[in-house]
């Protein structure tokens, strides 16, 4: 198992220093200088020729890229043009908000997915089941910011039931304010989990081992947790994993609709800014979280499936 | 002679598929011996699985018990109730299933496997363990004690062919059917299994319905045989007396085109001319009759009954040859 | 193991498939008719909008729907049905561009790996591998921050994101080639690389790839909405869908009805597209359908 998650880790290295590497050609691909590209409007001759010496722009380019992964593994990902503030410190400072978001998100959103997928599987053509493929479709259907907009229309609006603007203060309130935008963001992933637990589900039931199972006499209800579910599942997990990618998406526009703190709004403005050095630590660091959240649930499936514990 | 462990009383099983209704088994009976091992052949598309099935409850959805019984201790096992069906099922029958390599859970450990068939049964995690070590040790297997913690994956197909048999005999089942148990593994294999069967019968003294179409198999194994086409049985009697004097013309042309049988070199593989018929239509007469060298004029019309004391076969022939003898028809 | 499997009857090909799916499969025929919809109020969107998207009327501003206004009025006054109908006609010609794009691209690179050499292939599938576990809209921000806030960054962020899911396609199709013997026997003969690409490899990947094309298009019209919407893509006043959705916000304590005019054709589009690929996929190759 040990051997598995290390590859696993090197592997997830290699992919985000893939990623990171095509951002810095781009930026050297890009049209402009990347110095001024760097200051964006505060460019003045002075500041440019110090940028270009500070950060290096004027050594070839593969250097430069050592250079840059180098800082990296030291943490340093450079420095804000405007505050002169550590890139690192200004993105952490975002990122607890953002994961808790996601978190929340992702949690809710695959436990429901998960239940409604394997009774819909379990109770095939009940009322459930067919309200669960119509909610599927439905709401996989609203792209997440599209559902932000209407939670706050609905809830927040109309309703007056929840905020819908900032983080609130302290844990309640904090949780409170969560609520909306932990909906918005979750909602279509639970149609999602469900379609394909749903799928799995069904296609495993129909496997020779459960058979046998039932060959033995084992109660059905048995049957449905250890002999199906914990297999069919393992696809819906791998996709929670890779749906911290999507829910990152999701969660920038989120974080801009509800005027929540967080990465995502960071991003935003930053771009809006076009101050560089800030985009690309924040965008360092939410690959560097994918990578992580893709490397846990591949760990959990590893756990899971005896299976996989070999192959790579 | 003791009465049998299962009747099967004229059943007849229909699939409803997109084109039209198949009727996979017609108007079958047989008997399965207690204490004997009954062997069932026949090709692909006889109806020998959906028989065995049948024994089991596990017919697919699409199944239907179109009329017949099976008669099993005071009970008809073709109306039985789900919840009637777990009662016996790991009880009273137990299967083995054609591809080890499948039938077993991949994430859970053999003996999690092994515990959880016993659950009904009284007794603490520790005896349940043993009971389990002891038929794993039955079936063969080296260092069964370390192998309950190990998972399906870890194991080759002939180890988990024999796992898979412990644990039908660890439920101490009066009838064991076996489908074609041994038509994944290689020839070296199967002739283990099919000893190592022969002696947990005698140890043991179920009955096993063994399905297959491995002549050879059957004849070494099986005590009684019952040879099945297009949904029918065709012919049945002793495994010595099916293999000695086979009656049925089908029989007969199985045992002519079975490669074992092949004494000299040769370039063709001798076959049965024809086609199965199309069970969504089965033929007025005798199933066979397209296929058969020796169908003449009653063969088209008359669908032929089960003639013959003991060791019968459903072909007219057999009742024109008996009145010749001056045998009454069975 | 049952008695019907056994009985092997032909499979119909594809045309007969499609018949009797898209009689059986009214969720096909569905996504065929909004796709025909969608696509038909694109084309002639200057014919169809009663007004034009820019102008301000003199009526109320934030207005509800009515006979004069069918969606209603925006915060500056402008008919918002009109500026629907040309925000849609901007999605297709980015989903069309896109796709145009990503195809082509997908399509040679496709071949590269599946026909160069070996660190070609690797390479270009951990390039793959690294774009597709990176969030479109975060890759798009970045973009944007580079090269500005346009349509073109729409197009080419969107055309990015999509060549890996087509490259691979290609490059399956291509490896098999690698491997078949008759291509040695052609090879020998003289035939060269373009006709057995051209006669072998694009016959195999033209369904699978209409089916995912179908499926991206959502994708792409969500990711173009979401990017305009924040500002960073079609520029207003041009009235993509997702500028619409802006504006729809920024008053949204006014008016619902913008918000819900920038989101309906979003919400049409990406049913009428994943109908239409699933009804595709079933007519290409049932053996993709799940469960």
């Amino acid at each position: 198992m040990l051997i598995y998650a290390l590859q696993r880790l090197a592997l997830s290295v290699v992919i985000v220093a893939v990623a990171l590497s095509i951002l810095t050609l781009m930026l050297h691909v890009a049209p402009g200088d990347p110095a001024v590209m760097i200051l964006g409007p505060r460019a003045t001759p002075e500041l440019i020729a110090q940028t270009r010496v500070e950060m290096g722009l004027d050594r070839p380019l593969a250097v430069q890229i050592l250079t840059f992964f180098g800082n990296i593994a030291q943490g340093d990902l450079g420095r804000d043009v405007f505050t002169g503030r550590e890139v690192s410190t200004i993105v952490f400072e975002q990122l607890p908000y953002t994961l808790a978001l996601i978190a929340i998100s992702i949690a809710w959103s695959g436990a429901l997915g998960i239940a409604l997928g394997a009774f819909s599987a379990l109770r095939r053509n009940s009322w459930l089941d067919t309200l669960t493929g119509v909610l599927s479709v439905g709401t996989i259907s609203i792209p997440a910011f599209v559902m932000a907009l209407y939670a706050v229309l609905v809830f927040a609006v109309w309703l007056r039931w929840l905020p819908a603007i900032g983080a609130g203060e302290g844990l309640w309130d904090g949780l409170v304010h969560l609520a909306l935008p932990s909906f918005a963001m979750g909602i279509s992933w639970v149609g999602y989990v469900a379609r394909m637990v749903r799928a799995s589900m069904l296609e495993v039931m129909g496997r020779p081992h459960v058979r046998m199972a039932r060959a033995f006499g084992l109660p059905e209800r048995r049957i449905a947790r250890s002999h199906v579910l914990r297999i069919a599942v393992l696809p819906a997990v791998t996709l929670i994993g890779t749906g911290a990618a999507h829910l990152f998406s999701a969660a920038v526009f989120v974080e801009v609709i509800f005027a929540r703190p967080g990465v995502g709004a960071l991003l935003v403005s930053a771009v809006n800014e076009r101050n560089y050095p800030i985009v690309l630590g924040a965008v360092l660091v939410t690959t560097g979280i994918i990578v992580l959240a893709t490397l846990v649930s591949d760990l959990v499936v590893a756990w899971l499936d005896p299976r996989q514990r070999e192959a790579l | 002679m003791s009465d049998p462990l299962v009747r099967v009383e004229r059943l007849s099983v229909d699939f409803a598929t997109p084109r039209g209704t198949v009727h996979a088994l017609r108007d079958v009976s047989l008997e399965v011996p207690r204490g004997r091992i009954l062997g069932l052949v026949g090709e692909s598309g006889c109806g020998k699985s959906t028989l065995a099935y049948a024994l089991i409850g596990l017919l697919a959805e699409n199944a239907r018990i179109a009329g017949g019984a099976i008669r099993m201790e005071g009970q008809d096992l073709a109306r039985l109730k789900p919840a009637a069906w777990r009662d016996l099922r790991g009880r009273r029958i137990a299967m083995i299933f054609q591809d080890p390599m499948t039938a077993l859970n991949p994430v859970t450990t053999i003996g999690r496997q092994m515990l959880d068939i016993q659950y009904r049964d009284p007794g603490s995690r520790a005896e349940k363990r043993a009971r389990a070590i002891a038929f794993l040790e039955q079936v063969q297997i080296p260092d069964a004690a370390a192998k309950l913690d190990v998972y399906p994956h870890q194991l080759s197909g002939g180890m988990r062919q024999r796992v898979c048999i412990a644990m039908a005999l660890l439920t101490r089942p009066d009838l064991l059917i076996a489908d074609e148990p041994t038509t994944a593994l290689d020839a070296t294999l199967e002739m283990q299994i099919v000893a190592l069967l022969r002696e947990l019968q005698a140890t043991f003294g179920c009955s096993i319905l063994f399905v297959s179409h491995h002549l050879g198999t059957v004849a070494e194994l099986c005590d009684e045989v019952a040879v099945m086409y297009a949904g029918e049985v065709v012919e049945q009697g002793t495994a010595r007396e099916l293999f000695h004097d086979p009656r049925h013309p089908y029989t007969r042309a199985l045992f002519d085109c079975d490669p074992a049988r092949i004494r000299e070199a040769t370039r063709r593989l001798p076959t049965i001319p024809g086609t199965l018929p199309d069970l969504r239509r089965p033929p007025r007469g005798c199933a066979f009759r397209a296929r058969c060298a020796q169908a003449f004029g009653r063969c088209a019309a008359e669908h032929p009954a089960m003639i013959g004391q003991g060791h019968a076969a459903r072909c007219h022939l057999l009742d024109a040859s008996l009145s010749e003898v001056g045998g009454t028809p069975a | 193991m049952s008695a019907a499997q056994e009985t092997v009857l032909p499979e119909p090909g594809p045309l007969r498939r499609a018949a009797r799916l898209l009689a059986g499969n009214r969720l096909g025929v569905l996504g065929f008719a909004l796709v025909a919809l969608i696509v038909g109020a694109a084309v002639f969107a200057p014919w169809i909008a009663p007004y034009d998207p820019a102008a301000i009327m003199v009526g109320p501003r934030m207005a509800p729907p009515s006979a004069e206004h069918w969606l209603g009025t925006d915060n500056i006054g402008r008919d918002l049905f009109s500026r629907v109908i040309a925000g849609g006609r901007i999605a297709m010609g980015v989903a069309a561009a896109a796709l145009a794009a990503a195809l082509t691209a997908g399509l040679a690179l496709g071949l590269l790996a599946g026909l160069g050499p070996r660190w070609l292939d690797n390479l270009l599938l951990l390039v793959f591998d690294a774009l597709r576990s990176f969030p479109t809209i975060v890759f798009g921000l970045a973009v944007v921050t580079l090269i500005g806030p346009s349509l073109f960054t729409v197009i080419l962020v969107v055309a990015i994101t999509s060549i890996p899911i087509y490259a691979r396609i290609v490059r399956t199709q291509a490896q098999a080639l690698r491997e078949a013997e008759f291509i040695l026997a052609e090879r020998a003969m003289g035939v060269g690389l373009p006709r057995l690409v051209l006669v072998h490899v694009l016959p195999n990947v033209v369904g699978p790839l209409l089916i995912l094309a179908s499926m991206d298009v959502p994708l792409v019209i969500a990711t173009e909405a979401g990017l305009s919407f924040l500002g960073m893509g079609v520029r207003p006043p041009t009235p993509s869908w997702g500028v619409i959705l802006n504006d729809g916000y920024n008053f949204i304590r006014n008016s619902p009805w913008p918000v819900i005019a920038g989101s309906v054709p979003i919400v049409l589009v990406t049913l009428g597209f994943t109908f239409m690929g699933e009804a595709l996929r079933d007519i290409f190759d049932p053996r993709l359908r799940k469960g």
